[in-house]
């Protein structure tokens, strides 16, 4: 059982998404920067699907009314353990009493936290997301307020962690926070209505910096730049929309559809967002920059299998530092160095190849 | 086969993509078409049952596929979509037929003097034009458990409020431009209020969640008019 001693009501319980209700109009749903949840929840020894709890609006704290293992993925925020710093990426043992805190993050917008056992609140359609827009699914269809008890589920028994937990180096997974006066890369596919924009409008709408406004949540981004519009009005039927789909609307500022978004739209649509760059979105914050990449399928599908792979091999090297089968000396102690890239964790990937 | 088919048929599918993991077939012509959308329903059936393919999202005269790209070939999705387009057999049985029960006007309806008079009708017309035709739910989507039902008689089209209003009650029987529905929940909307039903339309609790299905036809039947 954990308590929430401070938080905002955009934080929420999720998991990787509600899947199969898209044609009764049920969105995905689930976290934002879905691999961080589930390299989270590899870390406590979970299945990857469990639920967890995404964090976006600091600071966070929360008190284990038990002993918990716990790990905090995702965005770069000052974490402390009952006054102890916690590097990023981290997974520890939190003793009954203890209080977890999460501050403002030095870069990104979202942290996800994983307990052994998972957030147990009731299925609902098959995930235990929090639909926030709905008002229904995680816990009481709402985000967390201060004073929420939170069950957690039962899990085998872990053998315990080194003293100190251990980490993983998140440059493993992923390319690191982009600079804050730099554009972040986001991949895009072409969609249905690429070819109704102009040349021209398309050399922009890849040329320019967008601005993420600040109608930015889970639904969607609304993003700000150079007015968009189709060569020739287009009068749509209402289609299948998914996360990732970037729509113009007549206002010319596109709107990236996420988590949350309507299952159908009617808005013409200039590109998709690849799968495996929809996470880089959930962690950009309000008044960032974001810049659009163009890939082919072949290059989308790559990226996807690359970021599998890395989650994959997250979890190996999570199960054999959890059974102690791995040098512990290297990774014991808050104090010492994590994994350098290149290092022990890629040691065991390379072993498997 | 019958002259709607042939053209339905006739029609070559447009493909396109929505990320690496779905596809998209528009069929649309300039105006919807009911013969297309019997086959849009068939068309998702068929490709639901094909092994990975885990969503298939029909729209009005269009279809999503959704699938894991990392173990099915799109292109070979893609092909089957186009196959499945040509081969594809309506089903007539395939939905429900369910009555509506209605109370048109009074407090559950409030636009509904105001829409017949902008109409030139009376309230017993627009009723007796609103309950007259068998509705098909040709998708359900944009929020949960929304029918987008096709079948209005198009003297009852008119265009959506200009100002939408922020919160339409549950139940509500609208209409939208040439579109009739159903509000599911309550929800902002700018589609006009003839009334309301109290059949459930939508509970998470329950699955399936939606009251209706695409494919499904509905009839609205009269409970009561109110002044």
């Amino acid at each position: 059982m954990i308590e929430i001693l401070s938080t905002g009501a955009v934080n929420s319980v999720q998991d990787l998404g509600r899947f199969g209700y898209l044609d009764a109009g049920v969105g995905r749903s689930g976290a934002m920067d879905a691999p961080a949840l589930e390299v989270a929840n590899l870390m406590v020894g979970n299945p990857g699907g469990f639920a967890g709890l995404e964090i976006a609006l600091f600071p966070f704290r929360l008190k284990f009314l038990a002993p918990t293992v716990f790990a905090i993925t995702g965005a770069d925020c000052p974490a402390s353990l009952s006054g102890k710093s916690l590097p990023p990426w981290w997974t520890i043992q939190a003793a009954e009493g203890d209080v977890l805190e999460l501050g403002l993050p030095r870069s990104d917008a979202r942290a996800c936290l994983a307990f052994a056992g998972g957030i147990d609140v009731p299925d609902l359609l098959g995930s235990k997301s929090t639909d926030l827009k709905s008002g229904w699914g995680g816990h009481e269809g709402r985000g967390l307020k201060r004073g929420d008890r939170l069950s957690l589920g039962e899990t085998t028994a872990h053998r315990p962690l080194p003293p100190g937990g251990f980490g993983l180096d998140p440059l493993e997974f992923r390319p690191a926070p982009a600079a804050p006066a730099v554009a972040i890369p986001v991949r895009v596919l072409p969609s249905a209505e690429s070819a109704a924009f102009s040349q021209e409008a398309r050399s922009e709408f890849f040329a320019v910096a967008w601005r993420v406004s600040a109608e930015a949540n889970r639904q969607g981004y609304r993003l700000e730049g150079p007015e968009l519009h189709p060569s020739t009005r287009l009068e749509l039927f209402s289609h299948g929309i998914m996360p990732g789909t970037v729509q113009v609307p007549p206002s010319g500022q596109p709107i990236i559809q996420l988590a949350e978004a309507n299952t159908c739209g009617g808005y013409p649509k200039i590109a998709n967002v690849i799968e495996a760059d929809l996470w880089r979105l959930g962690q950009t914050p309000s008044g960032s920059a974001i810049r659009f990449i163009a890939v082919d399928r072949p290059q989308a599908i790559a990226a996807l299998r690359s970021q599998r792979s890395a989650i994959v091999r997250a979890g190996a090297f999570a199960a054999l530092v959890r059974k102690d089968k791995v040098e512990p000396g290297l990774y014991t102690g808050l104090q010492m160095a994590r994994p350098a890239r290149g290092g022990n964790a890629m040691q065991i990937n390379h072993k498997g190849e | 086969m019958d002259g709607h088919g042939q053209i339905s048929t006739g029609r070559v599918p447009r493909l396109s993509m929505e990320g690496a993991g779905a596809i998209l077939l528009d069929v649309a012509g300039p105006t919807f078409d009911e013969a297309c959308q019997a086959r849009i329903w068939a068309l998702a059936a068929q490709l639901s049952r094909r092994p990975g393919i885990s969503e298939t999202v029909p729209g009005m005269n269009n279809l999503m596929v959704v699938f894991d790209p990392l173990t099915v070939d799109p292109l070979a999705v893609e092909a089957d979509m186009r196959r499945g387009w040509q081969t594809v057999v309506p089903e007539d049985t395939a939905g429900r037929t369910v009555d509506v029960p209605v109370t048109y006007g009074g407090p559950g309806g409030v636009d509904l003097a105001e829409f017949a008079a902008g109409k030139n009708m009376t309230i017993g017309d627009v009723v007796a034009r609103h309950t007259a035709p068998l509705y098909s739910v040709a998708a359900v989507g944009a929020m949960p458990g929304f029918v987008y039902l096709s079948g209005l008689d198009p003297v009852l089209a008119l265009p959506r409020r200009h100002v939408p209003r922020t919160a339409v009650p549950v139940g509500s029987v609208i209409v939208g431009g040439a579109q009739a529905g159903i509000m599911p929940l309550t929800a902002p909307s700018g589609w006009h209020i003839l009334g309301h039903t109290d059949l459930p339309l939508f509970d998470p609790h329950r699955d399936p969640p939606a009251a209706f299905h695409p494919g499904d036809r509905i009839r609205f039947v009269v409970r009561e008019i109110q002044a």
